[in-house]
C-alpha cells in the first residue's frame, strides 16, 4: 500500500515538471510568432496603401506622406554584399588556422581574441567607425588614381562617411560569427577525412579542401549566419553610412540602410502611416532574418548530424 | 624519389594557402589591437570622477557625468534579467532533460532564430507592446526589449552546462529513488549553476552594450530618474547622442563612456572563459 502511494505521487511530479517547464519553454517559440503577428498589425497601413509598391518606389517623403523603400533596400544589400565579400575568406582563413594549422599553444588565446571581436559593443565600433575609419577611407580616396575615379564605383566627393566605411565596420563585426561557426564544423569532419587524403599523398591545402567540401553545407551556414548579423546590423552603420537615400553604385556614395532608417526616424514619426511605414521595414527586415537564420542552421545541423544541441550559438551576439 | 615541376607547384599553392590563413588571423587581429588602443588611450584620459558622479551639464557647457545613465542601464538590465533568467533557464531544462521531444527541437530552432533577429526589430516590438498602449517612452519598455534579447542566450547556456554534468550524478539520484524534477532542481542544477550564472552575467554584459534597442523604448533622460514609467537614460544612448553631437566636451564623455563599456565586456569575458575552463576541468573524468 505504501508502495503504491509512493509511487503514485512520484508519477504525479513526474507530470507537473515537463508540462510545467514545457510550457516555459514553449515562449521561445510563442515570442518568434507573436513578434511577427505585431509587425504586421503595426504596418497594415503602410502595406494596404503601398502594397509591393513600398519596395518598388524610391521617394521618401514623410510630408506629402509618400513612402518608398527601394534605397534602403539597395544600402542593406550593396553594403552588406561588400562587407560578405571582405569577411568571407578572412573568416574561412581563421576557421581554418584555428582549426587545422595553429599551433596547439596559440590557440586558445587566438580563439579568445577573435570572440573578442563579437564581444565590442556596435555603439563602440560606430565610435571608432566615425572617428578613425572614415578618415582613413577619406585619405583612401584621395590616394585613388584620377581614371579610377571616373568609374561608378569611386566616383563621388571624398567625404569618408558612406558605403565603404560601412561595409569595412560591418566585415570586422561579421568576421568572428562566421569563423567560429565555420570552426566547430570543421571540428566536426571526421578526421579519418584528412588521414586519407594524406595516405594518398595531398599536400595540407589538398586534404584541407577535402574536409571543405565535406563539410560544405555546414560552411555555407557559417556564411549565412554572417550575412544574416549583416543585414540586421544597426548603430555602427548608421553612424558612418551618411544616411543619404540614393541608389548609388559608388563605393564613396553615402547611402542608407532599413535598419539605420529606422534607428534615426522612428522617434520622429509623428503620424500612423509614417510609423507603420518604418516598422514594414522592420517586419521586411525581422522576415529576412529569420529565413536566413532558420536556413543556416538548418545547414549547420545537417554537418553536426545527431549532435545538434553540441553546436554553438556562435559567440553569443554582439551587441547592438 | 623525382620532384617533378607539378609536385614543386603543389607544395608552393600548399604554402600559399598557409600563409594566406595566417596572415586572415593577423587581419582580424588588426582592427581589434586598433579599436582596443583607439578607445582606450583616448578613454582613460577622458575619465575623471565628475564623469562616475555627475549628470549632464546643460547643452554646451563642459563637465558633468553620466552617472544617471550608468544607473539607468544597471536598473535596466537588472529589470530584463529578472524577466528573461527564470524563463530562459526553466525553458534550458526542459530543452536539456528532453532533448529528443519534438517540442525541445522547437525551442532551440527558434531560440537561434530569435538570437539572429536584429535588435532594432527586437526594439519595434517591445515599442508596439509598452510604448504605443501608454504614449509614453518607459525604462520599462527598455527592458522588456533587453529581456527578450537575453533570453535565447541564457537557454542555449544553460542547456550547454547541463549537458556538461557527469550522467553518474543523475543515475546516482535516480538510483536513490529521487523524482526526475528532484533530480534536476537538487543535483544537477546545483552542480552547473556557477556556470549558469556566470553565463548569464556574459549575457548581461552583452545587452548592456546595445543600444539600438533601446532608442525608441527607454529613450533617454538628461537627469536622474529611476522611475520605471519615465524615460530612462543608458550609457550606451547617451554614449551615441554624445558621439554625434558637435561639442569636443561630449566626445571626450562619449569615449569615456565607450571605455566603460569595453571595459566590462573584458571584465565578464575573461570571467566567463575562466570559470568554463574550471567547470570543464571539475566534470573531466
Amino acid at each position: 500500500m505504501i508502495v503504491k502511494r509512493a509511487s503514485r505521487s512520484r508519477s504525479d511530479e513526474g507530470r507537473w515538471f515537463p508540462v510545467g517547464t514545457g510550457l516555459i519553454a514553449s515562449c521561445c517559440v510563442l515570442l518568434v510568432a507573436g513578434i511577427a503577428l505585431v509587425m504586421v498589425h503595426g504596418s497594415w497601413l503602410s502595406i494596404q496603401k503601398f502594397g509591393l509598391n513600398f519596395w518598388r518606389t524610391s521617394t521618401w517623403d514623410p510630408v506629402s506622406g509618400e513612402f518608398g523603400a527601394l534605397p534602403f533596400l539597395w544600402g542593406t544589400l550593396y553594403s552588406s554584399l561588400i562587407a560578405m565579400l571582405l569577411a568571407t575568406p578572412v573568416a574561412l582563413g581563421i576557421a581554418i588556422f584555428l582549426s587545422e594549422l595553429s599551433p596547439f599553444a596559440l590557440r586558445r588565446p587566438l580563439v579568445f581574441l577573435t570572440e573578442l571581436l563579437a564581444a565590442i559593443p556596435s555603439i563602440v565600433y560606430g565610435m571608432w567607425g566615425i572617428f578613425v575609419l572614415v578618415p582613413f577611407v577619406r585619405k583612401l580616396q584621395g590616394l585613388c588614381p584620377g581614371w579610377l575615379r571616373e568609374t561608378p564605383f569611386f566616383k563621388g566627393p571624398p567625404l569618408g562617411i558612406g558605403l565603404l566605411a560601412a561595409a569595412l565596420v560591418l566585415a570586422v563585426m561579421v568576421v568572428p560569427f562566421s569563423a567560429s561557426v565555420a570552426r566547430e564544423i570543421l571540428k566536426s569532419v571526421p578526421f579519418s577525412q584528412r588521414e586519407a587524403a594524406y595516405a594518398l599523398g595531398a599536400t595540407r591545402w589538398e586534404a584541407i579542401r577535402m574536409a571543405l567540401y565535406y563539410g560544405r553545407t555546414g560552411i555555407i551556414g557559417a556564411i549565412m549566419l554572417g550575412l544574416g548579423r549583416a543585414l540586421g546590423e544597426t548603430m555602427a552603420v548608421t553612424m558612418v553610412i551618411g544616411n543619404n537615400p540614393q541608389i548609388s553604385l559608388s563605393l564613396f556614395a553615402p547611402q542608407y540602410t532599413m535598419a539605420a532608417v529606422i534607428a534615426n526616424e522612428f522617434t520622429e514619426a509623428a503620424d500612423d502611416l509614417y510609423l507603420h511605414a518604418l516598422v514594414e521595414i522592420g517586419l521586411v527586415l525581422f522576415i529576412v532574418t529569420v529565413l536566413i537564420n532558420a536556413l543556416s542552421r538548418l545547414l549547420i545541423w545537417r554537418v553536426g548530424g545527431g549532435r545538434r544541441e553540441k553546436i554553438p550559438l556562435a559567440p553569443a551576439r554582439a551587441a547592438q | 624519389m623525382m620532384t617533378t615541376g607539378r609536385q614543386v607547384r603543389r607544395k608552393i599553392v600548399s604554402g600559399a594557402f598557409v600563409v594566406f590563413c595566417a596572415l586572415a588571423v593577423v587581419s582580424a587581429l588588426i582592427p581589434l589591437g586598433f579599436i582596443l588602443f583607439f578607445v582606450l588611450s583616448r578613454g582613460i584620459t577622458s575619465l575623471d570622477l565628475a564623469f562616475f558622479t555627475q549628470t549632464p551639464k546643460p547643452v554646451g557647457e563642459a563637465g558633468g557625468g553620466m552617472a544617471n545613465a550608468m544607473v539607468g542601464t544597471f536598473i535596466l538590465i537588472g529589470m530584463a534579467a529578472a524577466m528573461a533568467v527564470p524563463v530562459g533557464i526553466l525553458s534550458g531544462i526542459y530543452v536539456s532533460e528532453y532533448r529528443r521531444s519534438s517540442l525541445a527541437s522547437a525551442v532551440r530552432f527558434s531560440a537561434d532564430v530569435l538570437n539572429g533577429v536584429p535588435s532594432i526589430v527586437i526594439g519595434i516590438f517591445a515599442y508596439s507592446l509598452a510604448v504605443l498602449p501608454f504614449k509614453r517612452f518607459s525604462a520599462f519598455a527598455g527592458s522588456l526589449a533587453l529581456g527578450i534579447m537575453m533570453i535565447p542566450i541564457i537557454i542555449r547556456t544553460t542547456e550547454e552546462l547541463l549537458s556538461l554534468v557527469p550522467p553518474t550524478l543523475r543515475e546516482g539520484s535516480m538510483a536513490l529513488g529521487a523524482t526526475r524534477a528532484g533530480t534536476v532542481f537538487r543535483v544537477i542544477l546545483p552542480a552547473a549553476l556557477p556556470g549558469i550564472l556566470t553565463g548569464v552575467l556574459v549575457a548581461l554584459a552583452r545587452i548592456a552594450g546595445e543600444t539600438a534597442p533601446l532608442l525608441f523604448t527607454s529613450f533617454n533622460n538628461r537627469y536622474w530618474s529611476t522611475r520605471l514609467d519615465q524615460p530612462m537614460a543608458s550609457l550606451t544612448v547617451q554614449v551615441y547622442t554624445y558621439a554625434l553631437s558637435p561639442y569636443d566636451d561630449w566626445h571626450r564623455q562619449a569615449w569615456a563612456g565607450a571605455t566603460v563599456l569595453i571595459a566590462a565586456v573584458l571584465v565578464f569575458s575573461v570571467l566567463s572563459r575562466w570559470a568554463t575552463r574550471r567547470l570543464e576541468r571539475m566534470h573531466q573524468p
